[in-house]
């Protein structure tokens, strides 16, 4: 017979951790969304000379490891005394770093966008901005979508590394109970199980969205 | 050549002209210097080789491509003169092109109403009635509210001649409208056009088909090398062409 010392106390401490992770991911996908596209869309059509700063800057992000990135933004924040907490700095480095990688969706999507269908809707006397609106964006939302989502389920999972900056999330909460309890096994299945609820529903409207959207294309 | 019947009124002249237009891509000369004049109401095919220039003068009259010399007049009004307000300018310029290029995530009804919608600010009823009515006259009443990929590529391109219509153009331009459909599909957007030139509307029509071409046109340009080699009625220039390179083209499609 299967026994543990878990008890519903600890369960709910997980369950906070995983709110605390919820939270870190909607900031942080809400803000790198927002940069992301507002990045993308310059990368896709801004001349170079702002374009080229844009992309070194979106590179640095994507090319150091996020932990460092980290570390480092947190240890900034203390060497500048800047009145932020940990749980601030985790948001705004990581809602960077997603930033980084959703602008280059973007940029694909609107690129994925066939030039001689804007040609189409000029020719219609649309403007620069309305063909942009109203053909380009919903063009390239349905092809960053799928990207999109994958990127969403990363970050959450990516979210786990604020551990460092000590902040409680679900893996930091279940190492806690590791520790304490010594049953690793049990309590990291529980919080793997906690983590695919959460990526689960964003999957599977993704993969909805995809569906009815391919049925008119 | 329609007589003077056309053309000026009061508010000015109503036609398209074409003088000494000359358009490259780099090092490519495409326009070598073509002079044009489109009388309103009038049906002028364009006919000539693959890279004589004939779509790219079409780009260039509604100021989708910049030219290097001479000039575009449509109503008066200098295409690709500083301060020419081209969206303005295109709302009365329709075109159509060889890819009909749907708006694919809009449906049928959707496509024909954005324009109408965000350009001429109508109505959302507005919009939708002008739309019913184009799509109608074209033979598309029954798929209003068909995404265009269920669409053949005929239905998709009378589809996309009633977009160009919507707007209630001055002036409508084909770019070689049928070469891209099956052989069987030629024959729906050809009627739809032989349709719009009984109704009075003027178009320059670039086209492949010369049969039809004679048919419908009251004039017919060749190009041949970025220049119009011959020009005048269809029984003269198709029926009795008389310079060498517009005899070797015609022998050679028909």
């Amino acid at each position: 017979m299967f026994e543990t010392s878990l008890t519903w106390n600890d369960v709910l401490f997980l369950l906070q951790g995983a709110g605390t992770t919820l939270t870190i991911t909607f900031w942080a996908v809400l803000g790198g969304t927002i940069l992301g596209m507002l990045f993308g869309l310059a990368r896709a059509t801004a001349p170079w000379w702002l374009n080229a700063p844009i992309g070194f800057v979106l590179d640095i992000l994507r090319s150091v490891p996020l932990l460092i990135q980290f570390v480092l933004a947190n240890s900034f924040k203390s060497i500048l005394k800047l009145n932020v907490t940990a749980f601030t700095v985790g948001c705004v480095v990581l809602a960077l770093y997603t930033a980084a990688y959703c602008a280059e969706i973007v940029r694909g999507g609107i690129l994925a966008v066939p030039p001689t269908t804007r040609r189409a809707a000029r020719s219609l006397g649309m403007t620069y901005t309305q063909d942009l609106t109203n053909i380009v964006f919903p063009i390239a939302l349905r092809v960053a979508l799928p990207s999109w989502i994958g990127l969403t389920l990363g970050v959450m999972k990516d979210t786990a590394l604020v551990l460092w900056i000590g902040i409680v999330e679900l893996l930091r909460s279940s190492q806690i109970l590791v520790t304490r309890l010594q049953e690793p096994l049990f309590i990291l299945s529980i919080a793997g199980l906690i983590y695919f609820l959460m990526s689960f529903p964003i999957a599977r409207l993704g993969a909805r969205l995809e569906k009815r959207w391919r049925e008119n294309d | 050549m329609h007589g003077s019947g056309h053309g000026s009124k009061s508010g000015g002249v109503k036609m398209i002209e074409l003088k000494d237009v000359r358009k490259s891509f780099g090092s490519l000369e495409v326009l070598k210097g073509v002079s044009l004049t489109v009388q309103k109401g009038e049906v002028l095919s364009v006919i000539g080789g693959s890279g004589s220039g004939k779509s790219t003068m079409l780009m260039c009259i509604n100021g989708l491509e910049p030219i290097q010399g001479g000039q575009i007049l449509v109503d008066g009004i200098d295409v690709h003169a500083r301060g020419t307000d081209l969206n303005k300018l295109r709302q009365k310029i329709g075109i159509v092109f060889q890819q009909w290029n749907a708006f694919p995530h809009l449906t049928v009804l959707e496509n024909v109403m954005l324009a109408p919608r965000k350009v001429l600010g109508k109505s959302k009823r507005e919009a939708e009635e002008i739309a019913v009515k184009q799509l109608t006259h074209v033979g598309l009443g029954e798929k209003l509210k068909v995404y265009p990929s269920k669409l053949s590529g005929g239905q998709q391109q009378r589809m996309a001649i009633a977009r160009a219509l919507a707007m209630s153009p001055d002036y409508m331009l084909f770019d070689e409208v049928t070469s891209a459909l099956d052989p069987q599909l030629v024959g729906e957007v050809l009627d739809t056009l032989k349709m719009l030139s009984e109704e009075g509307m003027t178009m320059i029509l670039v086209t492949h088909e010369i049969r039809f071409a004679r048919d419908v046109s009251d004039r017919v340009a060749f190009f041949h090398k970025g220049l119009i080699h011959e020009i005048g009625a269809p029984e003269q220039v198709i029926g009795n062409p008389q310079k060498p390179e517009t005899i070797d083209f015609l022998k050679s499609v028909l």
